[in-house]
């Protein structure tokens, strides 16, 4: 089991932050992602693997400010 | 007021200074809520200059429409608190530099308009500046809805959060929610400065 923003997501072995994502339908092209209280950059959704048991924020940045 | 609390809100600021990136909406409206408070320094960084339209919502007037975003602001600043310290570069932020101007405050804001350049000045000071703290804002648009904005904490970034907000380009922006979410990240700045209590 993982947490993706608090709420219980199922593990799957393997799977990159970039599959992650895509289960969870999170289509926005900016994210913010931590996964255990540390920054995924982008440029390294498609190389990071979710590891069982994370903690995952995932934050969409929306122009505006 | 307790003016003895006070005494000792107003000294701890005095020695605390904040990095704003982007002098819009929400920088503009931060940068003067942190002045009244009694911030020491501020360091500001926006390559644009006033227009019409910006005030509806930033912390600009009138007669400063075509000055550079930067030197308004600074003017603004200063009839509040003349002796303010206040570095200010018109400067437009590029990958790979945008942290420079920040390495030496207690605080960073995330203040930027474009989301791809939201993101990747979250990405950037985070790698390089790894110990200050980052108030950054995603979902400023629209009006009303405020029991939907959240304040997410995650380590040194703290989010306020309108998940159900639509770009700027989508969407209008109106003075009462943009300052609302600009003064939330101040307020987040002052605990951040603070701590719980004084």
């Amino acid at each position: 089991m993982i947490y993706v923003n608090d709420k219980k997501v199922e593990f799957l072995e393997n799977e990159t932050v970039k599959e992650l994502l895509k289960r969870m339908k999170y289509t926005f092209p900016n994210i913010v992602v931590k996964i255990n209280g540390n920054l995924v950059k982008r440029s390294d959704f498609s190389e990071t693997i979710v590891p069982d048991k994370s903690k995952i924020s995932a934050i969409h940045m929306i122009s505006g400010g | 007021m307790n003016n003895k609390k006070n005494e000792t809100l107003r000294k701890k600021l005095i020695n605390s200074s904040v990095g704003i990136a982007g002098a819009g909406g929400l920088g503009s409206n931060v940068a003067i809520s942190l002045v009244r408070t009694g911030i020491g320094r501020l360091v500001i960084v926006d390559f644009d200059t006033v227009e019409e339209s910006n005030l509806n919502r930033q912390y600009y007037f009138k007669n400063q429409v075509g000055k550079l975003k930067v030197d308004a602001l600074k003017e603004n600043i200063l009839r509040i608190n003349p002796k303010i310290k206040i570095d200010v570069f018109n400067e437009r932020l590029v990958k790979g530099t945008m942290h420079k101007y920040f390495k030496d405050v207690d605080v960073i804001v995330e203040a930027l308009d474009n989301a791809e350049t939201k993101t990747s000045f979250i990405e950037e000071v985070m790698d390089k500046l790894t110990e200050i703290p980052i108030v950054s804002a995603s979902g400023v648009t629209g009006y009303g809805n405020i029991d939907r904005i959240k304040s997410i904490n995650m380590g040194n970034l703290h989010m306020i959060y309108d998940k159900n907000a639509k770009d700027s380009d989508k969407d209008i922006l109106t003075a009462p929610k943009v300052a609302l979410i600009a003064n939330w990240q101040a307020n987040i700045i002052l605990e951040i400065l603070l701590g719980e209590d004084i």
